[in-house]
């Protein structure tokens, strides 16, 4: 129980008497508890100005500039101009960018997971490893760009045991780190650490009685994921997929740290309105936005539909 | 109580030599563009070592210390921000406005779902109207990652409060005639400084690496040099974005070690659904 609720049980007694009285002590109660009332709510307003001022009017802006021209009317160009050529087939790179990156993310991370939770709790070797899956998945950003081209570029560590090893010449073996298939290997470095961050939790969640039950009831390791474990975690591992196709789907950093030029996918295409931003057309950049709002708004009530299953055997 | 075997069953030789390979093979894959960047930005000629790199880190690109700093005050103010805005909203929702929660929880988690680079479409026109009120210094990035914190603060500063019984110790303050801000700094602070402690540091450390919006409204933070360094000097670069990184580790696991105590382990959050700085 709250204390604004204890006061208001406190003054229920007066409710009786007779309501218009000003000077009336009931009716002043009344008065009394309906400011304080307000009070309470009015004690989160700054929070909600705040936010509303700098995520709710930005993204209205976004919204609103979707369906005007580029002299503020209103208008369905720009929408159009979405469904065309370019813009579609980067946006249809990027869905399939995400949904790639998010099946190698998820079953990589979730053996990881696993992996990590087979181990001590509270060692220190798991904590470092979520130490380190916290650093990459989430603050990662241009500084994965680089890791992977010291990896992987012209004259990255392995191009070169590569080179050396199979005497190959230098530019015969980097050109893929600039296509998608390059930005779906460097994309891997993040999606991985964040499915186990995702998904530790529901593995962590796995009661050790139920893997007894199955043993006792003469079930094999087989037995037990398919018919216990495998489906009790499938509803939060779709849900982490989910989640980390709306990651890869909203990275912007390490894709526009490493193509510099060119936009192959959405967010690349937005930079390159927004940088020429007088000039040209920032009615098409919030026609692009737009349209990755109403992808992760689909994927994420996907979301919120798995989350409810998954939910069920949570061991409180 | 269950110790070394979360999910149970036998520990067979199987088992632990799939977990090994497991480990090796993915945490590998994960591990293995760390160990380039050491080795690249420690690269001689040929395949000998120096440390040119890491000794002109401040030298090479006059404008990296002023990033650098930049990014500080930034993460600083940041903080700050969630301290006095976030916190203090939660607290007061938790005793006085309940029904307020859901809605709380639910802003505070939207900066997840809304791409960074979405909200910075918006975000040109809202600073050219504020800027009358709030300047156009680059510190003004700080609104805006103000917003972007909320889920992981909000995440962190919930598992404390949570762990804790506020209203009955809210109320045992006030009965014993403490006033609004003395139950919060005296009472209510004390005993979440934990979680306030990791949502500080989640906040640092996502500030720090913070790219979208500041490239893209032409501020100079650390990333912005980084990624521009990147173009002149790769070895320095990659030597800067090694200590970066390193430096979130060691923030990161610094929190992971000295929170939660033996109650509650598991929600010292490190921080979990969505990304958000790529």
């Amino acid at each position: 129980m709250t204390l604004s609720q204890d006061a208001s049980l406190a003054e229920t007694g007066g409710g009786s008497a007779a309501p218009g009285l000003g000077a009336h002590p009931a009716a002043r109660r009344r008065l009394r508890k309906r400011a304080k009332g307000a009070l309470n709510y009015l004690g989160t307003m700054p929070f909600l100005v705040y936010v509303g001022v700098f995520l709710f009017w930005p993204t209205y802006l976004v919204v609103s500039g979707a369906f005007q021209n580029n002299h503020g009317h209103a208008s369905l160009a720009n929408i159009r101009q979405v469904g065309t050529g370019n813009h579609l087939h980067a946006l249809w790179e990027t869905i399939q960018l995400s949904l790639g990156t998010a099946i190698a993310g998820a079953i990589l991370g979730g053996l990881l997971a696993w992996a990590i939770a087979e181990g001590n709790p509270n060692g220190v070797f798991r904590r470092m490893l979520l130490s380190m899956s916290g650093v990459l998945a989430q603050f990662g950003g241009v500084m994965l760009a680089f890791a992977f081209l010291a990896t992987y570029g012209y004259t990255g560590l392995v191009t070169k045991l590569l080179q050396t090893a199979f005497k190959l010449s230098p530019f015969s073996t980097a050109n893929w780190i600039y296509t998608l298939f390059g930005l779906g290997v460097v994309y891997t470095f993040f999606q991985i650490p964040l499915m186990v961050l995702i998904f530790l939790p529901s593995l962590d969640g796995l009661q050790p009685q139920w893997r007894e039950a199955s043993d006792n009831l003469g079930g094999g390791l087989w037995a037990y994921w398919r018919h216990v474990a495998g489906p009790i975690l499938a509803p939060s591992f779709v849900g982490a997929w989910l989640l980390l196709f709306v990651n890869s789907f909203s990275a912007y950093a390490t894709a526009a740290s490493l193509l510099s030029q060119g936009s192959p996918i959405t967010p690349l295409e937005i930079r390159q309105y927004i940088e020429s931003e007088l000039s040209v057309n920032t009615g098409l950049a919030k026609s692009l936005a737009f349209t990755m709002v109403v992808v992760v708004i689909i994927v994420m009530t996907l979301y919120a539909l798995v989350q409810r299953r998954a939910a069920k055997w949570k061991v409180k | 109580m269950r110790k070394y075997a979360p999910s149970g069953g036998r520990r067979t030789w199987g088992r632990i030599l799939f977990r090994w390979v497991v480990l090796i093979c993915v945490g590998g894959y994960l591990l293995l563009p760390l160990l380039s960047m050491a080795e690249f930005s420690t690269r001689g000629a040929g395949w000998s070592r120096n440390f040119d790199a890491w000794k002109h880190i401040w030298t090479t690109d006059p404008l990296l210390p002023g990033a650098i700093e930049l990014s500080l005050e930034l993460a600083a103010l940041t903080v700050v921000g969630m301290l006095f805005l976030l916190a203090p909203t939660m607290v007061w929702v938790q005793l006085r406005a309940p029904k307020m929660r859901r809605i709380v929880e639910f802003i505070s988690l939207l900066p997840l779902t809304i791409p960074a680079i979405v909200i910075v479409v918006g975000l040109a026109p809202v600073y050219r109207h504020l800027s009358p009120l709030i300047g156009q210094s680059p510190l003004v990035l700080a609104f805006i990652y103000l917003v972007l914190v909320l889920p992981y603060a909000f995440r962190s500063i919930d598992a404390s409060l949570r762990s804790i019984d506020v209203e009955t110790l809210a109320e045992a303050a006030r009965g014993l005639g403490a006033s609004w801000p003395q139950v919060f700094f005296r009472i209510v602070v004390p005993n979440i400084r934990q979680g306030l402690l990791s949502a500080a540091v989640l906040s640092i450390a996502l500030v720090l690496g913070e790219f979208t919006i500041s490239s893209l409204l032409a501020y100079d933070t650390l990333q912005v040099e980084v990624n521009q360094l990147g173009l002149t000097n790769a070895a320095v670069s990659v030597a800067v974005a090694l200590a970066a990184l390193v430096f979130g580790f060691v923030l990161l696991f610094i929190v992971s070690s000295v929170g939660g105590g033996r109650r509650r382990r598991k929600q010292v959050a490190l921080p979990a659904e969505g990304g958000s700085n790529q």
